[in-house]
């Protein structure tokens, strides 16, 4: 068993230079010396024994709260405490007391167990007060950024919602303007629509004047073709020779049915002739033109190859450019087949329709037409003006909502974008938009997650950025990312790692989390007992 | 681990889309062979008892000191095999059955057995025309040698303990010139059924031969899109075993299956054919990535074992009371008085090599665990960090990780040893680098982690990346170690570093060379404290047939057919023998496997595969290791939290309760799953899953002790309690507690919002003590515990004693020097005994310098007294004894201790509510004799 020293010496000199003796048993922090009085029995600190003194650090553990072995590993729930001259003090389990791993710079943890541990606390010291010097350095001249952040982000809020303000103005004018051009518009078009109806109307009636001409004309054809004998009647007999005029489509004309077409009349002349006339003018034949195709048996399409060819076998690639096309407009489609078939779709319609075209406006109609055209262009650019000053206050507005910090300081990040590149990837953190990491040497991005919510600790959650619902993985979740936000000068994307799969995290350095110094200079000594 | 993410595997994605992709989350069954898809357990599961066309041809008999041949002929086509029979030292019988000449030697398994097993003199005790008795020394027990049909029987007194080919199915395919082409094994006849007569009318029908091999896949056999070409044609040998009056049969791990063997009629079989099972299922007696062919066969008068040596694909069929009664068999029932004496049958088929056959005889379950054990070895002793908490995933993703998820463990106040890197360590998954990116400074990592007193496991593959800027595939390949595909160039087939080969770990020239590569100057980055993990080595080939190798490719003279099972064991093997070398043998090796065979349990440890993060699979990690304990390997775990799939807060806590008491205590995760280091969980659940690993550390000693016992024995470490309580046919199903040497037993809770769990109690008469809270339970009981989520039911048996280190403390390392709490709980005889065993904890001297101490506790007549067990040994401690609590004690009035001839006063405490008495510092080393008087 090992014997072990109930009281320990502890020298140590402070920064003036005058070494200081103070006695307590191992491991008690100053605080509680008072507790751990010599030659009195002790009581556990959670008062539920007492025991005598010399059972204190005896390397049994006798107090259920490990008040008793402040020095030694007998406890499981004890605490050791180092002073670490030169450093900061600290408390570290008493199971790490004689373990052969040094824990305490000061080396007191490791008084038994044979480790060498070498007094690290001067050098520790050192470089804590050398980073934290750094650090404060740094914090003092990101403050000072984060000030100007804080003036800029209220100058340009203020400026934004000023033009907000002077936008809805504008929007309202706008709105007004629009209303008039409107009213403008329809004055226009109404005197446009009559005068167009009226030239329509007139040309409709011109043609229908002519179809009767040519009507009467293809009668009178008919007539001399039917009439066989040139008996100047035609005859039952003669009306069967056109097959074609069986109404009940068996194929013949029957006695009945051709005396049927002619009305009950053997025979009829020239003037009775017009009621047969309009009796078999859908389907007569005329034989000296059988040529003339009758334009309901021939499809369309028939003639216009290239348009079935494209209907009827889509590419899958089509299918792709197609679906990406979908928000353009389809006048800006580009491709080419759809270039071959737009013509083609268009010209036999117009030709059959310019067989007989209507004639252009009047100069009068024109005027009223033109007139009518400047009133819609000049409503139609109003309206688009007043579109665009809508989507450009909802912007403003968007940015305004976006919750940048208490004093608005994160502002500045807002539609900016950081990179990192790593031996792999290139990561690009948008804030308020979205993070992505797209592979180095090609390849397609990926998105890492997009902005989500601040989510820090409760006593400051503007530490910690949250992108979620970015692409999903294989057999797991939606990628994520979230982005620690350090105080720095430079605002900077300083790591990132994959710490669980699609989970991602970044650090973020800005100026924006820089908290206030404090006045109070350097602490030289750390927190030093003395 | 198994498997991938299809976004990280460009190269594999043809492979494994097929592979990985079918179903959203369980095995594909399709992609491994049923019984009837493969044809040679489907022609022998044909055949059906009956009489046995085997004869033994009694003229041919010889003996000589210990050695018993004899020929058996075929009826049907008239070959003749050469029977060998041993009576091997420690009540064991060796039936070996070979063809007397083979056209070319047949496979026998080597480098299993230990040592050639010492024989025993075997005598004639008569001999007739219709068969031979022979003498298996005292104990009366006899074997008889029946001539027409051949069988053997073994007797006790009146008693058949076990009979071969009783049934008739012994079926051993001879090697022939391919124009013997026959239908059917040269077994005994098929009895027809209506399915055979088709085929055989089928057959008649199609004269063309090429139609028959198809059908029959004697020559040939196709599995999805692998065909096997087998030159040596049919060569599956089948043998069957009756046990009169057994109805539980234990072992042939590994399957994720009861403890207690199910009968396999209806279903298939229980196949033994190391495979990388994709999401495996439960309760199904499908392969897994092990194979141990050792069956445990027990009721409450003996336990037996059948080990079935063949490293084939194998199949067991399990059937009860189906065979008709046999003259032996009514004989017995006459002897019992009883027509309804149970039976179990059992039925080895195996697709090729011998018939060799070792039958242990026990009586008793520790009988039976040292005859096995003498035939292929017991558990290697692991260094004692070994048995602390490993915490791996997959991946860590670099230095900086490893490093802060070591800084997470002292943080939170959690001790742990080991800390594990998966594949992603590697450069490129090239074995034996690491990733200039990730990994640039390991020694700097492992100094670290050294400077913890802390350890590290690097996993090394035994797939090898085809690539010539790899110095190990070169050396190999210049060194022509790798398996030869069926035209004698280089297997390769698609693993994790894309094509890969893989070196012919049967060939002990490879293995020489391959443990060389562990060599600290080999080794790039390896340092002391840097160990191994051999995945994959069943060996998975991701675009191989079944997930594996071609049967066809060839190692050295034998086809990859004849080994399949033990590639796994020689990769471990060579592995550990490295580790051994790289300290000029004075260090113990630490090797993690997922494959294994018979004897893999002398190289290290073995965990369960790729599980999943379901509360069945923490359920099934129990019989999975209690059966791998029976037959030798107790060094088991399954990954803590389940590998695929992410584990809710309660199954994980309770995952760290279970694992806490199992004897491999790894977490393990999935790339794919979030991150779930027992820190991440909220303070409440980091403090449950703590407590669980500090009862871990606690019983360290206590851990320790037992391996050193399995280690010299061969006791599992962790047992059914059937192994302890062998009479008592309650415990002889029960798979949801289990003991922890003879002394503990573990309930732990798996079932999801549990509010109490029924623990039985074993040992009429006997008590049981909580070990939380020291009350006492009466044995022979179903005990309902209420818990809570911070319960662990564990019990500790009256009349044990169990020394355990209390100051639990970052690592098992720190703790070396700790003092001892003897918790000595007493039997209502107030009795109790116990050991303590102390040594280094790392290195071979306890072994080649009998540097340990090995003491003896006992507590009888008030006085509890520790005496030498190895009073040649020689070792000192630093370790005390700082408490003694007596369970079940009453009041004395006075404490004595007695060293070194002096006695002084030792003060105590006594809680009357419990009957704990409890020893305050007696203070005396561990290694000293001493004796506490209670007065």
């Amino acid at each position: 068993m090992t014997c072990l020293h109930l009281l320990l010496t502890l020298v140590f000199a402070v920064s003036f230079g005058t070494p200081v003796e103070i006695q307590r048993p191992r491991g008690v922090p100053l605080t509680k010396k008072q507790f751990y009085e010599e030659n009195k029995p002790f009581t556990c600190l959670d008062g539920s024994r007492t025991i005598p003194f010399d059972r204190v650090n005896d390397d049994y553990c006798d107090c259920k709260d490990g008040s008793d072995e402040p020095g030694t590993a007998a406890c499981p729930n004890g605490s050791f405490h180092c002073t670490n001259a030169g450093y900061r003090p600290m408390f570290i389990p008493s199971s790490r007391i004689n373990d052969g791993i040094c824990d305490c710079c000061d080396t007191t943890d490791e008084y038994n167990s044979g480790a060498k541990c070498e007094n690290t606390c001067k050098e520790l010291g050192r470089k804590e007060r050398e980073v934290l010097q750094k650090m404060a350095e740094v914090t003092k001249e990101g403050f000072l950024l984060k000030q100007q952040l804080i003036e800029e982000a209220k100058k340009g809020q203020q400026e934004k919602q000023g033009k907000v303000t002077e936008m809805q103005d504008n929007k309202k004018q706008l709105e007004e303007k629009v209303e008039a051009l409107r009213t403008v518009k329809e004055t226009a078009e109404q005197p446009e629509k009559e005068a167009k109806e009226r030239h329509l109307k007139a040309w409709e009636e011109q043609k229908a004047a002519i179809r009767l001409e040519k009507d009467k004309a293809k009668m009178a054809e008919a007539f001399l073709e039917l009439d066989d004998n040139a008996d100047g009647f035609v005859s039952v007999s003669e009306l069967q020779s056109h097959a074609e005029l069986d109404p009940d489509a068996d194929g013949t004309l029957s006695d009945t049915e051709a005396q049927g077409l002619m009305g009950g009349a053997e025979q009829v002349d020239t003037s009775t002739f017009e009621s047969v006339w309009t009796n078999i003018k859908d389907k007569y034949h005329s034989e000296s033109q059988p040529e003339e195709p009758a334009p309901v048996e021939t499809p369309p399409d028939e003639v216009k190859e290239p348009v079935v060819d494209n209907d009827s076998e889509p590419y899958p690639e089509d299918d792709v450019s197609e679906e990406e096309d979908d928000d353009d407009d389809d006048e800006d489609d580009y491709h080419e087949d759809d270039d071959k078939a737009a013509p083609t779709n268009k010209t036999p319609e117009k030709s059959h329709e310019d067989e007989e075209a209507m004639p252009t406006y009047d100069a009068e109609t024109q005027t009223l037409i033109d007139a009518a055209q400047k009133a819609r262009d000049d409503f139609e650019e109003a309206e688009k003006a007043l579109r665009e000053m809508d989507d450009q206050i909802r912007n403003i507005e968007k940015e305004l909502s976006f919750d940048f910090g208490p004093d608005a300081e994160f502002t500045y990040l807002y539609s900016q974008c950081y990179e990192l590149t790593t031996s792999e990837y290139i990561y690009r953190l948008c804030p308020f938009n979205r993070v992505s990491q797209k592979p180095k040497y090609g390849g397609s991005e990926t998105n890492l997650g997009s902005w989500g919510s601040w989510s820090g600790p409760e006593n400051n959650k503007y530490l910690v950025m949250k992108y979620e619902h970015g692409t999903g993985c294989w057999q797991g979740p939606n990628r994520s990312t979230t982005v620690k936000l350090t105080c720095g000068k430079e605002t900077v994307v300083t790591s990132t790692s994959e710490p669980s799969r699609c989970e991602y995290l970044m650090e973020f350095t800005t100026p924006a989390v820089c908290q206030e110094p404090d006045n109070t200079d350097l602490p030289a000594h750390g927190h030093e007992e003395l | 681990m198994a498997v991938i993410s299809i976004g990280r595997m460009g190269l594999l994605s043809v492979v494994c889309v097929s592979l990985f992709f079918s179903s959203a989350f369980a095995v594909d069954r399709g992609n491994f062979k049923t019984c009837d898809q493969s044809a040679f357990c489907k022609r022998q599961r044909a055949l059906k008892p009956g009489q046995s066309p085997y004869r033994a041809l009694l003229e041919t008999l010889e003996l000589s000191d210990s050695r018993l041949t004899l020929q058996l002929i075929n009826d049907n086509n008239k070959v003749h095999l050469l029977l060998e029979l041993y009576r091997l030292q420690g009540n064991m019988t060796r039936v070996k059955i070979n063809e007397l000449k083979p056209l070319k030697p047949r496979f026998e398994v080597p480098d299993v057995l230990i040592a050639e097993p010492p024989t025993e003199p075997l005598s004639v005790l008569s001999k007739d025309d219709n068969g031979v008795v022979l003498s298996l020394g005292a104990e009366s027990q006899r074997l008889i040698v029946s001539a027409r049909p051949f069988r053997l029987d073994i007797m006790e007194g009146p008693e058949v303990l076990l009979s071969l080919n009783s049934r008739g199915l012994l079926a051993f395919e001879h090697l022939r010139l391919r124009k013997d082409t026959q239908a059917q094994p040269d077994g005994a006849e098929v009895k027809e059924s209506v399915d055979g007569d088709q085929q055989q009318a089928e057959g008649e029908k199609d004269e063309d031969g090429e139609r028959d091999k198809e059908e029959d896949g004697l020559w040939e056999e196709t599995f999805k899109s692998h065909t096997d070409t087998k030159p040596n044609g049919p060569t599956s040998i089948s043998l069957d075993f009756s046990l009169p009056g057994v109805e539980h049969v234990y072992g042939i791990p590994e399957h994720a299956d009861n403890l207690k063997l199910k009968t396999t009629d209806g279903g298939d079989p229980y196949r033994l054919y190391n495979l990388d099972v994709f999401q495996y299922e439960l309760y199904n007696p499908m392969a897994l990535y092990g194979s141990i062919p050792v069956m445990l066969a027990h009721n409450t008068q003996r336990t037996m074992g059948i080990f079935w040596l063949n490293a084939a694909e194998t199949w067991v069929d399990i059937s009860s009371n189906t065979a008709g009664k046999t003259v032996f068999g009514k004989m017995l029932d006459f002897v019992q008085g009883s027509s309804e004496t149970p039976q179990t049958d059992v039925r080895w088929i195996s697709e090729s090599g011998i018939i060799d056959v070792f039958i242990m005889l026990g009586p008793k379950p520790s009988d039976v665990f040292s005859q096995y054990a003498s035939l292929t070895g017991t558990q290697s002793f692991p260094p004692l960090a070994s048995l602390g908490y490993h915490q791996c995933r997959w991946n860590y993703n670099d230095q900086e990780d490893v490093k802060s998820v070591d800084q997470g463990f002292d943080q939170h106040d959690i001790p742990y040893d080991f800390i594990w890197l998966d594949i992603e360590h590697a450069d490129g998954k090239r074995y034996f680098t690491w990733d200039p990116h990730k990994f640039a400074q390991p020694k700097e990592m492992l100094q670290g982690l050294m400077e913890k007193r802390r350890k590290m496991v690097a996993i090394v593959d035994p797939h090898i990346k085809v690539d010539s800027g790899y110095k190990i595939h070169n050396e190999i390949t210049s060194k022509d170690f790798y398996v030869k595909n069926k035209d004698g160039r280089n297997y390769e087939g698609w693993c994790w570093p894309g094509n890969s080969g893989y070196p012919d770990f049967t060939n002990p020239e490879m293995r020489a060379w391959w443990a060389s590569m562990f060599a600290y100057d080999q080794y790039e980055g390896s340092m002391e404290n840097l160990f191994t993990w051999n995945d994959m080595n069943e060996p998975s080939v991701f675009n191989g047939p079944e997930v594996t190798m071609h049967k066809d490719a060839l190692h050295g003279k034998w086809e990859h057919r004849e080994i399949h099972n033990i590639y796994g064991l020689y990769v471990q093997r060579a592995t550990a023998e490295g580790q051994i070398q790289r300290s000029g043998g004075v260090e113990r090796a630490f090797v993690l496997t997922r494959a294994f065979f018979a004897g893999s349990q002398r190289y290290g440890a073995v965990w369960t595969g790729d599980n999943a993060a379901e509360w069945d699979h923490l359920k099934i990690s129990i019989p999975m290791c209690l059966s791998l304990g029976l037959v030798g390997f107790s060094f088991c775990g399954a990954d803590v939290g389940g590998f695929f799939k992410n584990p809710s807060t309660e199954l994980l806590v309770r995952w760290y309760q279970t694992g806490a008491y199992q004897p491999f205590f790894r977490a393990h995760a999935h790339l794919d799953t979030t991150r779930r280091e027992p820190w991440l969980f909220g303070p409440e659940n980091t403090a449950l899953m703590r407590e669980a690993i500090r009862q871990r550390y606690a019983l360290l000693p206590y851990w320790y002790q037992l391996f050193y016992q399995a280690h010299k024995t061969g006791m599992p470490v962790m047992r059914p309690l059937w192994v302890d309580y062998p009479k008592d046919t309650t415990t002889f199903t029960i798979d949801d507690e289990f003991l922890i040497g003879s002394d503990l037993l573990a309930h732990p809770v798996t079932e999801e919002g549990s509010r109490g769990v029924t623990a039985y109690l074993p040992g009429a008469g006997e008590v049981w003590y909580d070990v939380h809270t020291f009350q006492k339970h009466n044995g022979a009981q179903n005990l309902y515990i209420p818990v809570t989520l911070s319960s662990i039911p564990v019990f500790q048996r009256g009349g044990s004693i169990i020394p355990r280190k209390d100051r639990v403390r970052r690592s098992s390392a720190c703790m070396e020097n700790d003092p001892y709490t003897l918790y000595v709980a007493l039997s209502p005889k107030k009795f109790a005994k116990g050991e303590l065993y102390i040594d280094d904890g790392h290195s071979f001297n306890y072994d080649t310098k009998k540097e340990l101490i090995h003491r003896s506790l006992t507590f009888a007549n008030n006085a509890l007294t520790s005496s030498n067990l190895c009073p040649d040994c020689n070792f000192s401690t630093s370790s005390w004894i700082e408490k003694v609590l007596i369970l079940g004690a009453s009041k004395p009035s006075k404490v004595v201790l007695k060293l070194d001839g002096k006695e002084t006063p030792v003060e105590f405490e006594f809680d009357a509510s419990m009957s704990v008495l409890t020893l305050r510092k007696p203070g005396m080393n561990a290694g000293a004799d001493w004796t506490l008087l209670l007065q």
